[in-house]
């Protein structure tokens, strides 16, 4: 299937990527042939063949509701790249983002979650 | 006089029972075996000499005053740095994980050191496993010992270059769609897919985590069961994990191939881009079963075809969703960037590469709005149809065979412009990888070029006693010489 440009950068705004332009035009093909490939799935007919999502049978798997050791806080914050009074410290996510400048390469109006205003 | 680094970990075990030998000694004669050829090899990311001798030193010391061993004890491991281990950088192979050190030790790192394996070093990778060469390595590429113009195979490239390049005995790989098997059969070694969940995933840094699996590698079948008797435990922190203990396979791994029956996949052996060499090895050691007493017939698994599409859907829409913890927030790679959404965003452009960067635009892609059910949706169906086609397959036969790659290792550089390319080495590797059934890759010739060729041997679930028992026979009876060899092989001109 062929992918238009939009749609390639629509795609990695959803999965967070920051693309070059070179990154754009070289995925535009790649995708498209990668997905070309891929479309042979819907050759097979599948009617009333239940999707398998994992080899496992799917069953609950309960351990004893018994508290553990887990990793101590400092622990766990050691390899973050900043933290601050026991927390992950990040850069804005609320507030005046005029002041914060704008998001980064794409068509702005969207939320830190993803979610498109209205 | 045999070095040390020639022996088998059955042999080592079996010289420091004897007191021929310590762990100490074993230890050394393989770092320098290291430091003297892995500027060739690039296996090893990073060489933990340190660790090594100071491990090997407990060992000789606990054995000298009668307290008790591991079950691998003073055997030197090459481990793929995609499983956590505390203190030590896993990168994964990645920029975006350099210099990461996990706060905790993978089950399986847990279960090595309960063995007393001897961790040499972590070795290289594709990106994040993804890759069927090495070559994605975000550090270097890893090349094939017996050509080192040629790939390893990947992505577990490192550890299987490692084992044949006499670096370790033993090796730990994962497999997700062939990453164990490709570089086994790329480097003439004994590499294993165990059934999914046969092997804890705790601490193996996810990929996509309905096929991941940690295997091992060896030089022989005897090793390669040895070492997947100590990794394959039931996990509770891993809730996918089987519960069912493994079958003891060393205790069945002599009885022979007599009546075994052998399924020749049909679809494998008339694949389209199957070299006439790995082929005529493959129905060569076909050959052989039939003679040792196996009850060879053809088979058919008429969705096979169909594995490596439905793969490059499911695999990429996992992966997706797997590394968007890749976020710059709790560990890795952070680029700044005003807001949240703008640093996360430059860092993912800085610390992933090509592949894992297509990967995830694949994924996201196929799991999108008015997409997902021609695309995910269908490849699961057509998952099922696969899993189906082996259960039917199974019920007339103990052990399915066929090629592991459709050929020999390749020059390096040679796929890397062609993703398509590269996905399709693991053509005959990925049926088994969706049906999550364990399977195997065997030396069993080489080509014109004096290139190792394997052949694929399939179990049922849980089946992998009666899959080592099959290839134990077939090794025996084949008898050949895996040391790499040739003008191009590591050590040729020293």
């Amino acid at each position: 299937m062929a992918l238009s440009e939009q749609q390639v950068r629509h795609v990695a705004r959803l999965a967070r990527l920051a693309l070059s332009d070179e990154e754009v035009a070289a995925f535009r093909t790649q995708l498209a042939e990668i997905l070309d490939y891929a479309e042979q799935v819907g050759e097979v007919a599948t009617q009333d063949v239940p999707p398998m999502t994992h080899p496992a049978r799917p069953a609950n798997v309960l351990r004893d509701d018994e508290p553990v050791d887990g990793l101590a806080p400092d622990e766990a914050l050691a390899p973050a790249p900043a933290a601050e009074d026991g927390r992950f410290r990040v850069p804005r996510i609320v507030g005046d983002e005029s002041a914060a400048g704008p998001a980064p390469a794409d068509d702005g109006a969207w939320t830190s979650t993803g979610e498109e205003r209205p | 006089m045999t070095a040390l680094h020639q022996l088998s970990a059955h042999e080592l075990l079996a010289r420091q029972d004897a007191a021929e030998v310590t762990a100490r000694e074993i230890v050394d004669d393989h770092l320098a075996r290291i430091a003297a050829t892995d500027s060739d090899v690039g296996a090893f990311l990073r060489v933990t000499a340190d660790q090594a001798r100071a491990h090997a030193d407990d060992i000789d010391r606990r054995r000298a005053a009668g307290e008790p061993v591991g079950a691998l004890a003073g055997v030197p491991l090459a481990l793929k740095d995609i499983l956590a281990t505390r203190g030590v950088p896993t990168t994964c192979a990645s920029r975006m994980l350099e210099g990461y050190e996990p706060p905790y030790d993978a089950t399986v790192v847990e279960l090595l050191r309960e063995a007393d394996a001897v961790v040499v070093g972590k070795t290289n990778l594709d990106e994040f496993a993804m890759g069927s060469s090495c070559e994605n390595s975000a550090f270097w590429p890893t090349r094939n010992p017996w050509d080192l113009s040629r790939v390893p195979g990947g992505s577990s490239g490192g550890s299987a270059a490692a084992v044949a390049a006499q670096h370790a005995p033993l090796g730990i790989g994962t497999d997700t769609g062939g990453s164990i098997r490709q570089p086994a059969t790329l480097t003439g070694t004994v590499g294993v897919k165990p059934t999914y969940g046969r092997v804890s995933r705790f601490g193996l840094i996810a990929f996509a985590s309905s096929l991941d699996q940690v295997g091992p590698f060896a030089r022989s079948v005897p090793d390669a069961a040895l070492l997947l008797s100590a990794i394959a435990r039931p996990d509770p922190r891993d809730s996918t994990s089987i519960r069912k203990p493994l079958d003891d396979p060393q205790a069945q791994l002599d009885v022979g191939a007599a009546g075994l029956r052998v399924g020749v996949v049909r679809e494998f052996m008339e694949g389209e881009g199957l070299d006439p060499q790995v082929r005529e090895a493959c129905q060569q050691a076909v050959d052989r079963l039939t003679d040792l007493g196996a009850e060879v017939v053809d088979v058919s698994l008429p969705h096979a075809p169909y594995g490596l599409p439905a793969y490059y859907l499911i695999n990429p829409s996992e992966a997706s969703s797997n590394l968007a913890r890749y976020d710059g927030v709790r560990y890795g790679l952070r680029v700044d960037g005003p807001t949240t959404e703008a640093m996360m965003a430059a860092t993912r452009d800085a610390g992933f590469g090509a592949e894992v960067k297509r990967r995830i635009m694949i994924g996201t892609f196929a799991l999108s709005a008015g997409y997902f059910d021609a695309y995910y949706a269908q490849a699961q169906r057509v998952r099922t149809l696969i899993a189906r086609d082996f259960e039917a397959a199974f019920a007339s036969c103990d052990v399915l065979v066929g090629p592991t790659a459709p050929t020999t290792a390749f020059p390096l550089g040679d796929k890397t412009d062609d993703p398509l390319a590269m996905y399709l080495n693991d053509v005959y590797a990925v049926p088994a990888s969706l049906a999550g059934t364990p399977a195997l890759s065997l030396p069993v010739g080489t080509d014109a070029g004096g290139l190792p060729i394997g052949l694929q041997l399939m179990g049922p679930l849980l089946g992998e006693a009666t899959l080592l028992r099959a290839a134990r026979a077939l090794e025996v009876d084949l008898g050949l010489d895996l040391t790499p060899r040739g003008a191009q092989a590591v050590g040729a001109t020293g």
